[in-house]
């Protein structure tokens, strides 16, 4: 075969892989979310019990958040039909238009908080910032409470919290300040801010990443920390002399959104309905510690006994917890990140 | 125009000109045009892949989030401390890390240029192994070895040097270490090869007359290398000026990078504008800085490392 007819086979066949696509695509859907074992829970608890009930097959990429989403859409290039953000960061990518509309007719909101269930993103998962510290240092006699933790004459010891997760820390600030869990919220940012400048002096390292807060913890660089609760579980399975609890914890949801669009808009409607069903919510506790946002799912029987109590989203639980208020942070993100930047890199 | 009458018009306004003058000017003209035309391709690319984000970098920096041609993206820089701050502990750390480079490096390229090929070889690979390990690997390796209950730690405290444990991670010695360590192939291989081509003659002549070996050293070899020092110096410095992961992971949160500080403010601010004024004033400043370091290191120097 001389080289232009070889050429001209290849576009042939190049030319009918892209007509063939969109063919296939009606049944195919793509779905980003975190990677790692979060999103392999979610593959077991949601995906793949999805593409079996609908006939469709989810093909799965996992996001870094908000600036992939942007990315793709302002630059015309939509790759997924339904992507997993953090709370804010659906409520700041609402405000930007960056979302297609959710039809409550298809996906049913019962069960989930109403402070989850927006025109155009939807809570999917549970995730608490909850306070550890080493047994091995403090036997079971160690902090309990934020306030606690800020109090370095009666728990001395090395210390690290979230500088990434500027939210949070602000959130567990405010709570260290002695703030009851129904006043945390409309946060008082400068005061939260003067809290974290009482502490600022006795962290020893501010993590940027779940891997991190681990390590810090597990290896005993630090004696306690503020650290994500899927993250504090896996170091007890693992053996890790530690102790933590939901008190005062700081409650943060994660959120489904279909990217503007998005190719398969139809299909990514109906599996994001499935998604927060309380059958499939159900499923998710069984294999990762992100608690289930519809709390309908503690009703269907599918969850032990015995778990129920572990699960940072259980009625129980709850209670024990604020929870972030991702519209109060989509209005003041910016200022608070920024200086909260600027008192901690003093 | 027949060769004919060029020549007559060559002779007409002939002013002690040669005669094919003009015709060897075309036809430089013509070859030069043909390097150009061989050349498009490659321009094109560096263009279309370099040049045009670059730009776009520059002009995306000039807007806020409403899209409105602003400066508040280079204002942010004045009014908020952090900026500064980071911007002065990104050149900071570039000078220490880029001095330990050198302190190490130099000494180590002198030694391999001066063993057996063989033997030379063989510790050349202990230099390229780890250059091939991931960075990420190797910087919880160091980890490892450095926190709290690392291996040092425990060593000293098993032996006895000291009671309580060091602070040798989560702080700037450790991204020191680990930036060091990292960087220290890129001036160590540019330097050995710079040295290994030293005429040893030249050192030769200098013993035979008189010269001890310090001396020889001192005026011969070490003039000799500083292309390749230099090159290696700028190589490791303007690494460091990007570097993300190692100080990310081994500065605890207190020494916070340029880099670092691009990704949250390419995350906290829905306008890439935000993100792109922190390349673009990296991007000035840094090149401003070569610019230096090849007015102070002199043509001799750089003109040997840019042809290299």
């Amino acid at each position: 075969m001389n080289r232009t007819s070889s050429f001209k086979a290849f576009a042939i066949a190049g030319l009918a892989a892209s007509v063939a696509v969109p063919a296939v695509a009606a049944d195919t859907i793509t779905v980003a979310s975190w990677g790692g074992t979060y999103q392999e829970a979610q593959t077991k608890a949601f995906f793949k019990p999805t593409a079996d009930a609908l006939g469709i097959t989810i093909k799965e990429d996992t996001t870094n958040g908000l600036d992939d989403v942007r990315l793709q859409v302002t630059g015309n290039a939509v790759k997924w039909d339904i992507t997993e953000l953090g709370a804010d960061e659906c409520a700041r990518g609402s405000k930007e238009g960056l979302f297609e509309k959710l039809d409550y007719g298809i996906i049913d909101k019962s069960g989930i908080n109403p402070k989850l269930v927006h025109d155009d993103w939807v809570g999917i998962s549970y995730t608490s910032v909850v306070l550890i510290y080493r047994t091995d240092v403090f036997g079971d006699k160690g902090p309990k409470t934020w306030a606690d933790f800020w109090n370095v004459e009666k728990f001395p010891g090395r210390r690290a919290l979230s500088s990434s997760q500027s939210t949070e820390t602000l959130s567990v600030a405010a709570l260290a300040s002695g703030l009851p869990i129904d006043k945390v919220y409309p946060v008082d940012i400068d005061g939260a801010l003067k809290s974290v400048d009482k502490i600022r002096g006795h962290i020893d390292a501010w993590w940027t990443s779940g891997a991190q807060a681990m390590q810090l913890v597990k290896d005993g660089e630090v004696d306690m920390a503020s650290i994500w609760n899927g993250r504090a579980g896996t170091l007890k399975k693992e053996g890790a002399p530690v102790s933590f609890s939901f008190d005062q914890g700081v409650l943060t949801a994660d959120c489904m959104v279909i990217p503007k669009g998005a190719k398969n808009k139809e299909a990514a409607m109906k599996a994001l309905a499935m998604f927060v069903s309380p059958q499939l919510q159900a499923n998710l506790p069984l294999y990762v510690d992100n608690g289930p946002v519809n709390e309908k799912a503690f009703e269907t029987g599918k969850i032990p006994q015995e778990r129920i109590k572990d699960i940072n989203s259980s009625p129980e639980n709850v209670k024990k917890q604020v929870l972030q208020d991702a519209g109060f942070w989509r209005d003041n993100l910016v200022e608070a990140t920024e200086k909260f930047n600027n008192l901690i890199q003093q | 125009m027949s060769a004919q009458s060029a020549l007559l018009e060559e002779t007409a306004g002939g002013v002690g000109e040669h005669l094919n003058a003009q015709a060897l000017r075309a036809d430089a003209r013509r070859e030069s045009l043909r390097l150009l035309a061989l050349l498009s391709p490659s321009l094109f690319l560096v263009c279309a892949i370099i040049i045009v984000p670059i730009g776009w970098l520059f002009w995306l920096s000039l807007f806020d989030e409403t899209g409105a041609l602003s400066a508040s993206n280079y204002a942010r820089f004045f009014e908020q401390a952090s900026y500064i701050k980071t911007f002065v502990t990104t050149f900071k750390v570039a000078f220490i890390v880029t001095g330990a480079c050198v302190l190490l490096g130099y000494p180590l390229a002198y030694m391999l240029s001066q063993l057996p090929r063989r033997a030379a070889s063989i510790c050349l690979i202990f230099v390229i192994l780890p250059f091939w390990t991931s960075v990420l690997v190797r910087t919880y390796a160091w980890l490892v070895i450095l926190q709290r209950k690392g291996l040092i730690n425990s060593w000293l405290i098993d032996l006895g040097v000291i009671s309580q444990p060091l602070s040798l991670a989560n702080n700037l010695s450790g991204v020191v270490v680990g930036m060091t360590h990292i960087l220290l192939p890129f001036l160590v291989l540019p330097l050995y090869a710079s040295m290994k081509t030293i005429d040893t003659d030249c050192l030769r002549a200098g013993m035979n007359l008189g010269a001890g070996p310090v001396a020889t050293f001192r005026q011969i070899f070490f003039p000799l290398s500083l292309p390749g020092l230099a090159s290696g110096v700028v190589i490791v410095f303007v690494l460091c000026l990007g570097f993300f992961v190692t100080p990310a992971l081994m500065g605890g949160g207190k020494v916070v990078m340029w880099a670092m500080r691009m990704e949250q403010t390419t995350s906290l601010y829905s306008n890439w504008g935000a993100g792109a004024a922190l390349g673009v004033v990296l991007l000035v400043v840094t090149l401003a800085l070569l610019g230096l370091f090849r007015w102070l290191l002199g043509a001799r120097a750089t003109g040997v490392w840019s042809s290299r």
